[in-house]
């Protein structure tokens, strides 16, 4: 995988605008600050020093980032003008000590904007609540996403899996990505959440629109953000008519419910707070997990070592899972400086932005032996990929249900494939391939 | 050999659990603490090491039992 090295540009002091040679130097804490102003929402120069001018919606970091990762970690934590200024660690130890440190980095932004056009941002809690309101955001949640309730799900997700194979596997190939991975954990979040399954592609369409349009195009990013609020509006709306278009056989309480049923210290939770939390729900259920299963699929079908051998080895699946989702995370958060701070020698200034690149942290050597090799019987693996510290994902326990039943289930009718074609990754902060061209047998 | 859970660090990611599910037990909230009193079973050593080698807040100890 990290076979090639990053642009041309990237090395120490190459380029034309690269910054000054002496901040060059590999593992020098002096910080790259360069105080030239920011680019225009619009363009997207390529990036030509990494250290003091990333861009992670730059092609090659979609493409493949870790190389780009691999030369920053030798340096102090990396630097660009772009985003309003941002600050980019990629050592494991330097995304620890910032997403343990709420006293100077707050939640309330979780992704990097050309400009931060909205003020305050719309609340999604709890992943942009910072303590000590954080926890009550979060325990609302949690009962409904410990292992044993997700362990309910679990012949559901087979059903799921076993009818997508179904549809496609008699014509011999699939794209993995849009006919398999994408629509595994839509259906179990729509499910939980309380809303016909059925809808399932307005989601995709709305997450699509969000999380890879919307950070580029403001206003499309907007549109389908509200699109999504009214949408539980009208869900909550229902409900309160005593109503309601949920799956028959759906849970009770759904989180529709439970969110509107919701409180801190007695005091009903905000309608704001109420369609934030949802919204994040969809989004946050939908698009990390498909690019995890997609990215799962894409390994085996590039390593048919590994593939044989977990399909001969059914027991290394628990390691397996662990060791997939650390060699490809593919959530990325951001955090806004609150407090000015003093990071590995960085100065950050109030305002400013951090890119918390978990999948970086994930490939740092210095924390896992053979970081950019995946072992699927590691033992010791304390990778980051829900986060690390209070905002640890909540739906991590279903989504490692959802992978470990997506890739059991492929195996089992697909044990002999090939990737055939061009492989497109995701645009944006979560990381996964949103088209996988795979031929069988 | 015992293990402990401090509360303080677990956030819940559930691994020792997975890992050691004669040894952890996990609330409502899914947070995870040592059953009974954290004596390891003779035979559950290496799971017991397991399950803290993969604790991303390293919120599981081990403690060896003295000579």
């Amino acid at each position: 995988m990290s076979d090639s090295k990053p642009g041309s540009g990237a090395g120490p002091g190459a380029g034309s605008q690269a910054a000054p040679p002496a901040e060059a130097g590999a593992g020098a804490q002096t910080c790259p600050v360069s105080g030239q102003g920011g680019h225009p929402a619009v363009e997207r120069p390529p990036v030509t020093d990494w250290r003091t001018d990333w861009d992670h919606l730059d092609p090659r970091w979609r493409d493949n980032p870790f190389p780009i990762w691999d030369e920053l970690r030798k340096g102090p934590i990396a630097r660009t003008e772009r985003f309003e200024g941002a600050w980019l660690p990629t050592r494991y130890e330097d995304v620890k000590a910032i997403a343990y440190d709420t006293e100077h980095f707050t939640s309330r932004r979780i992704v990097l904007r050309h400009r931060k056009y909205e003020d305050p941002p719309l609340p999604a809690p709890p992943i942009t609540s910072d303590p000590p309101e954080h926890k009550a955001h979060k325990q609302v949640l949690l009962p409904f996403f410990t292992p044993q309730e997700v362990g309910k799900l679990e012949p559901m997700a087979r059903r799921i899996c076993r009818g997508l194979i179904d549809d496609f596997i008699a014509d011999g190939s699939c794209d993995a990505a849009q006919q398999y991975a994408r629509h595994i954990p839509v259906r179990i979040i729509a499910y939980m959440l309380g809303v016909p399954v059925k809808d399932s592609d307005l989601f995709i369409r709305w997450i699509h629109e969000i999380l890879e349009v919307g950070i580029v195009d403001d206003e499309i990013g907007k549109n389908a953000t509200k699109a999504m609020r009214d949408y539980f509006r009208h869900h909550i709306a229902l409900r309160k008519e005593g109503r309601s278009e949920a799956e028959p056989d759906g849970p009770e309480p759904d989180l529709i419910r439970v969110m509107m049923d919701g409180s801190l210290n007695g005091v009903p939770f905000e309608e704001n707070h109420v369609l934030g939390t949802l919204n994040l729900l969809m989004i946050a259920g939908i698009d990390t997990t498909w690019s995890s299963i997609g990215a799962a699929i894409l390994h085996f079908g590039r390593h048919p070592d590994d593939r044989r051998r977990l399909i001969e080895e059914p027991d290394l699946m628990p390691t397996a899972i662990e060791e997939l989702l650390r060699a490809y995370s593919p959530v990325t958060m951001a955090r806004e400086i609150k407090k000015d701070v003093t990071m590995g020698g960085c100065p950050m200034k109030q305002g400013e932005m951090v890119l918390l690149s978990f999948p970086a942290a994930n490939r740092d050597p210095a924390m896992f032996p053979d970081a950019d090799r995946v072992v699927l019987d590691r033992q010791e693996n304390r990778h980051g990929a829900f986060g690390l510290g209070i905002h640890r994902c909540v739906g991590s326990n279903l989504a490692r249900m959802e992978l470990r039943v997506a890739i059991e289930e492929w195996l089992k009718r697909i044990p002999d494939y090939r990737v055939d074609g061009e492989v497109r990754w995701s645009d944006g902060t979560v990381r996964g391939p949103r088209t996988l061209p795979v031929v069988f047998g | 050999m015992k293990v402990r859970v401090d509360p303080e660090r677990c956030e819940g990611h559930s691994r020792c659990h997975a890992l050691a599910p004669e040894l952890f037990a996990l609330d409502d909230f899914g947070n995870a603490a040592a059953i009974g009193d954290g004596a390891v079973p003779p035979g559950l050593e290496e799971k017991a090491r397991l399950a803290a080698a993969n604790c991303p807040e390293y919120a599981v100890e081990i403690v060896e039992d003295a000579e």
